[in-house]
């Protein structure tokens, strides 16, 4: 039963990833202008284009090239850049880890960050703390990345000058040099991330603190620590994987925003630069790149869900 | 009196308990209440919803619930107060020296952990025995508890596992850490009544062996009769009369234990039902349900894909009462749902006034809408909390009468009269009302339809005896001045009894047994009508004992509904099943007289012959 429901899910995350290989596709086919366009620019007689659609393939009808570019995408053999013709894998393989390494870092510092806090709120509701966290959350969620973004600017580098606006990594950096660069995007994202995270936490704790079975816990004299960390958690675990995995899929649009504005050097720079020079298989390849993991984190948020169920762990 | 000699184990003195109004004012709800529970000794606290009594039994492990505080008194274990105690020795207390039982253990299961690991936590928590002496002990509980395999019963979850061994293993939560003092909260109240037996039969036995003493916390004096030694009467937080079981049972002083005792529903038997006048009558049956097969799942090869109702033939005639029973899982609900058109017949038709309806809701025209209505066990969810009451009862009005302004709000006051509670109620909400009282609200959305038949799903089960009474009332004053017809839910054959004309008696999706009231409740019984009669507890001391010596009781209790593709479903739990018959062959149809039907593999002298059987081992049992 659940390992049936697991592989469904899977199913319906590899559709998703054909139907979204799809739009991505048709999405950078309908932009006027196709590639023979920018690579010979204005002055190109109809020959040399056609000339150069017929060398590159561009005259093959649309599902073609939607098949032999998916197949390529498989294989991994992602395309040469129509502006500057490296390969794409090269000019992602260079970016691709800068991006992995923020979120990554992001990650590692926001989830532990939210389950405590959380926990803690909800082991002590009511409290000036507990009311602290649910203000300062409420506020950072309906405040956009960017403009917390420009306000950190604004306070760490304009005004107090502790941190740089924009970072020039050169590749050899210190260790500490490379984190005070970082901090601020880092920050950013993970003041945006966490307080979702943080809510969830603590009212999914919340939820389950009324249920009857806690009340039993406490008539068992189950001490408050236990009653939360053994009775309460293990209920609530499965919500609060499932808002993990949402808001790290989150961080994939938010890892755009933030590279751009702080001129990051990672792979939402890339695709953006991709789609102001009209490289399209480079934008395809980027566009693939973060959907693909959005499915995936997705995914991993469904799955768990299931696997948190006990009544679908252990069926009768 | 011997108890005067046995040591006092807890002694509640003067308690009172509050709660504070949103104004800060100071609500009393427990106001001086003192009796002593002595060592191996079963007090029941008895009285209706509202009584306080579970409120008072949770001060036993100096607990209130949220919004709830001590307003003074004392409650002193071991000669110590538990109130003014520091919270750790409060929680040192909780689970060792006094255990809770849960009227639900549904709910007081943690879905999340092992059995196992709940019944041994609070053992191995406050240091009484380490993990595998509590895992040995809690065994040991299961064999006494009679819980099939008691080995490994402790590695499962608690979904997986019925509803009556889950409470059987509530009891060993209870008992696993030894404990001085057992609370028990309604602990059968919401079981069938065969369920209810077997669990209290755990119960007592294991009292006894464990030499504990328990607060045991009901409405039913019926249950009260079979286990308590010494009975405390509580209204409205107050003591009324308290003494020993026999006294309060057999004699009665005060007129609030006699009004209790008078709401105790009677055994069902010949004769309860009224007869209806020939009003009502007609020639065709108001709504009928023809060689109906239904289930759910969608269907494979014209059969649903998990069958619950089988072959159902059922008529309600106009301006009649028909009480359906049996255990839960018997396919009660779903009936009602296939005569509301919820869910769709795999196969068969269903009849209204001579016409056949649609099988589905959404087919069926507004006047066959507003002719059949159903009522919701749990008015709690049923109503909406955001609307008005003249909202709620307005709808139907507006919906099918086209009713608008000043006629509508006439028109919910006449029906707010009807089921007895003020006008002033249509500018209320749900929130604000009595359980009893959201129940005949519930009622009143139901009628405001004008319907012919109104379908009662449980209605009165969620309520205690003196509120359900009240709504049994009112539902006979219903059928009288309206004449609409009923169809009658509950597993409460002692209910049914008392309001029902006919009864038909449903087993894992079969009907076993119909036919008028007093037939059903005479011998002839369908094997199964006899055990449902004989789990009825009597309000006298010793009933459980003698019950248990019955036959039928022997294979009938401890044994679920399961649902079988072929031959009598009942032949698992039948004390006369014939095996190659009964477990091979759909039962035949016995027509006896008035309409009553058996559905039997045995004669007519067979079924009569146990009758006599039983009356001479009773008498023989008695001499």
């Amino acid at each position: 039963m659940m390992m049936r429901m697991v592989l469904q899910r899977m199913g319906i995350g590899i559709v998703t990833l054909f139907v979204v290989s799809v739009i991505v596709f048709l999405m950078t086919s309908i932009l006027p202008g196709d590639v023979a366009n920018i690579v010979l620019g204005q002055s190109a007689t109809p020959e040399t284009l056609a000339a150069y659609r017929a060398e590159h393939g561009l005259d093959r009808p649309a599902y073609v090239r939607y098949f032999s570019w998916l197949g390529d995408m498989a294989t991994g053999d992602l395309g040469v850049s129509k502006a500057g013709g490296a390969t794409i894998s090269s000019l992602i393989d260079s970016r691709i880890w800068n991006t992995v390494m923020m979120a990554g870092l992001v990650a590692l510092i926001s989830i532990p960050i939210s389950i405590l806090l959380g926990l803690w709120a909800a082991m002590h509701p009511g409290t000036w703390l507990d009311r602290g966290v649910t203000f300062g959350t409420l506020s950072t969620i309906s405040v956009p990345e960017f403009f917390i973004a420009t306000i950190l600017v604004l306070v760490f580098a304009v005004q107090l000058k502790w941190l740089p606006s924009t970072l020039n990594l050169t590749g050899s950096e210190t260790w500490l040099e490379w984190l005070r660069k970082l901090a601020m995007p880092l920050l950013t994202l993970v003041i945006v991330v966490s307080a979702q995270m943080i809510r969830m936490t603590r009212a999914g704790i919340l939820n389950v603190m009324s249920s009857p079975y806690i009340e039993m816990a406490i008539l068992k004299g189950v001490p408050r620590r236990r009653i939360i960390l053994r009775h309460a958690l293990h209920n609530a675990i499965g919500p609060i994987v499932n808002v993990i995995a949402l808001n790290l899929a989150y961080l994939v649009s938010g890892v755009v925003i933030v590279e751009t504005i702080f001129s990051y050097p990672g792979l939402a720079k890339l695709m953006i630069d991709g789609v102001q020079t009209r490289d399209l298989p480079l934008v395809q390849a980027c566009a693939m790149i973060f959907c693909g993991t959005y499915v995936l984190l997705i995914l991993i948020a469904d799955i768990a869900s299931i696997l948190s169920n006990p009544r679908l762990r252990h069926p009768k | 009196m011997a108890q005067a000699e046995k040591e006092v184990l807890i002694a509640v003195d003067g308690l009172r308990i509050s709660a504070t109004s949103d104004e800060g004012q100071e609500i009393p709800i427990v106001k001086g209440v003192d009796f002593q529970v002595h060592k191996g000794e079963v007090v029941a606290l008895i009285g209706e919803s509202g009584s306080g009594k579970t409120t008072i039994s949770l001060a036993a492990l100096a607990y209130t619930k949220p919004g709830l505080h001590f307003a003074g008194g004392e409650v002193r274990l071991h000669g110590e107060d538990l109130l003014t105690m520091a919270p750790l020795k409060q929680r040192a207390i909780r689970g060792a020296k006094v255990a809770y039982l849960a009227q639900s253990a549904a709910a007081t299961f943690n879905p999340a952990l092992t059995i196992g690991e709940q019944v041994t936590e609070s053992a191995v928590l406050h240091g009484i025995m380490d993990q595998a002496s509590a895992t040995q002990r809690a065994e040991e509980l299961y064999h006494a508890l009679e819980l099939p395999d008691p080995d490994r019963i402790g590695h499962r979850y608690p979904h997986q596992v019925s509803g009556g061994q889950l409470q059987r293993l509530m009891a060993a939560m209870a008992l696993c850490g030894k404990p001085d003092l057992m609370v028990l909260d309604e602990p059968t109240t919401a079981l069938d009544v065969t369920t209810q037996i077997e669990v209290l039969k755990a119960f007592k036995k294991v009292i006894r062996e464990e030499n504990s003493a328990a607060i045991y916390v009901t409405h039913d004096l019926a249950v009260v009769a079979q286990i308590a030694d010494h009975i405390v009467v509580l209204y409205n937080g107050e003591v009324m009369e308290q003494g020993t079981a026999d006294q309060i049972i057999n004699d009665p002083q005060h007129a609030y234990t006699k009004r209790l005792m008078e709401a105790v529903r009677p055994r069902p038997m010949a004769g309860m039902g009224t007869e209806v006048s020939g009003d009502h009558h007609r020639d065709i049956d108001n709504l009928e349900v023809r060689a109906m097969t239904a289930g759910y799942g969608g269907l494979v090869n014209g059969e649903p894909k998990f069958p619950i109702l089988k072959d159902i033939n059922v008529s309600v005639k106009n301006g009649h009462v028909v009480g359906v029973i049996g255990e839960s899982g018997c396919g009660k609900s779903t009936l009602a749902r296939v005569m509301a058109g919820m869910l769709p017949p795999a196969r068969g038709d269903i009849i209204l006034d001579g016409d056949t309806l649609a099988g589905s809701l959404q087919e069926r025209e507004l006047n066959e809408l507003q002719k059949v209505q159903f009522v919701f066990q749990m008015a709690d969810t049923a109503l909406n909390p955001k609307k008005l009451i003249g909202d709620i009862i307005g709808r139907p009005l507006t919906f099918y009468h086209g009713l608008k302004g000043k006629e509508k709000h006439q028109k919910v006051a006449e029906i707010l009269q009807l089921v007895e509670l003020p006008a002033e109620f249509a500018s209320r909400y749900p929130m604000e009302l009595s359980g009893g009282q959201k129940q005949r609200i519930n009622l009143a959305r139901a009628l405001a339809a004008d319907p012919e038949v109104m379908l009662c799903d449980e209605v009165t089960s969620a309520l205690d005896s003196i509120v359900g009474a009240n709504v049994i009332k009112l539902l006979t004053s219903l059928r009288d001045k309206t004449g609409v017809s009923f169809m009658f839910i509950s597993h409460d054959l002692s209910t049914v009894a008392s309001f029902a004309d006919e009864i038909v008696v449903l087993y894992a999706g079969r009907v076993v047994e119909q036919g008028p009231t007093d037939e059903v409740l005479e011998p002839p019984f369908h094997p199964y009508t006899r055990l449902l009669i004989s789990s009825v507890p009597e309000m006298r001391l010793g009933w459980l004992e003698d019950t248990l010596q019955k036959r039928e009781m022997a294979v009938g209790i401890a044994r679920g509904v399961e649902i079988t593709a072929k031959g009598c479903p009942f032949f698992n739990r039948c004390p006369q099943g014939i095996k190659g018959t009964c477990d091979e062959q759909v039962a035949p149809l016995l027509k006896l007289n008035a309409g009553h039907e058996i559905n039997c593999h045995l004669t007519l002298e067979q079924l009569n012959q146990v009758e006599t059987e039983t009356r001479l081992a009773l008498d023989g049992a008695a001499a």
